[in-house]
């Protein structure tokens, strides 16, 4: 015991629990940010967090404050991502419906070639808002670990719905309509 | 004339080369993948082999190249699509600093520990080197004894 109480010992040994002190916050820290789901878990509406990234096209940068008073289905995406595909035309049908009463859908690019992305959005005709998040920092703060991935906001800002994957008729209509009627 | 002809035309066939060349910098996937990384997949490229993203990326790179853009040039355009992290640096902020500072630190630590474990051996060693060790009496005695014994 003496042994390892000796200066030595003790500083191997306590560079050795610092190292994985280190270790462990660095993985806590680059996990993704489950405040939503916790939230939603238990009724509550979080405010969305601030998103303001630039256009895909015609230049400039759209952010998610300038839809305050509007119904919100933010779509992460990827034009190298299957299941995208397969959902673009519903969400595209859905932002011609809803975009009448106050709702819109926003599309959010991300890790991906500006290039394809573009013809992407040509190939499926996407007529609604598509912002671009070249590194991926606002996946964190949305919790978003795969895509793609779905979240409703309500006209006040905050999170009324995610979806942790593909978004179908059902669970739009379910989680959107309702949101159209409330107030502002 | 002719011979003149034919230098010109040797000459030319030596230097076109070398210009086109200097004017296309042919780099290649394979030397690109290992210093960049796969932004979904969190891998240098050349070991994302399956991932769709990292398939679109590497089509990226090579249409580049095809436009003989050089390597920092290619590197370049991958930083302006996918930021930063493309490079398979570490960040320089924020925990990503110690990416930087734990290698140092473990050197600085290393070779402390290094120079008082060397201080400590010298420390422990008898002095050998300073001469012999002085004898006692009965030594002594012993020694002259033997030598008395070997006399010749």
């Amino acid at each position: 015991m003496r042994r390892l109480l000796a200066p030595l010992p003790l500083a191997v040994i306590c560079a050795v629990i610092a190292l994985i002190g280190l270790l462990g916050y660095g993985l806590a820290s680059k996990g993704g940010d489950s405040a939503i789901d916790e939230a939603l878990a238990r009724g509550e509406r979080e405010q969305a967090p601030a998103l303001a990234l630039p256009r895909l096209e015609g230049g400039g940068e759209a952010s998610l404050a300038r839809y305050r008073g509007r119904v919100v289905v933010l779509n992460f995406w990827a034009s190298w991502c299957e299941p995208c595909r397969a959902e673009s035309p519903l969400l595209e049908r859905w932002h011609r419906r809803i975009s009448k009463r106050g709702g819109t859908v926003l599309g959010v690019d991300v890790l991906d070639v500006t290039s394809d992305a573009r013809r992407f959005a040509r190939e499926y005709r996407l007529s609604y808002p598509i912002v671009r998040d070249r590194d991926g920092g606002s996946l964190r703060d949305f919790g978003v670990v795969g895509y793609p991935e779905s979240v409703v906001i309500d006209r006040r800002g905050r999170v009324a719905a995610v979806k942790r994957g593909p978004v179908d008729d059902a669970w739009l209509r379910s989680r959107v309509t309702s949101l159209l009627r409330e107030p502002a | 004339m002719r011979r003149l002809l034919s230098l010109t035309a040797a000459l030319l066939a030596l230097g076109l080369p070398a210009a086109a060349a200097a004017q296309c910098p042919k780099t290649t996937l394979g030397d690109i993948e290992d210093e960049v990384m796969c932004p979904v997949c969190g891998t240098p490229l050349s070991l994302a082999t399956e991932a769709p993203q990292a398939q679109r990326e590497r089509e990226l790179i090579e249409r580049l190249i095809d436009r003989c853009r050089s390597k920092e040039q290619v590197k370049s355009t991958l930083a302006a699509e996918f930021g930063d992290d493309v490079l398979a640096l570490p960040g320089d902020d924020g925990f990503d600093l110690t990416a930087y500072l734990v290698p140092g630190v473990a050197l600085l630590a290393g070779g402390v520990a290094l120079g008082l474990a060397a201080a400590r051996w010298r420390r422990r060693r008898p002095a050998a080197a300073s001469g012999p060790a002085p004898r006692s009496e009965d030594s002594e005695a012993r020694l002259d004894a033997d030598i008395d014994r070997y006399d010749l």
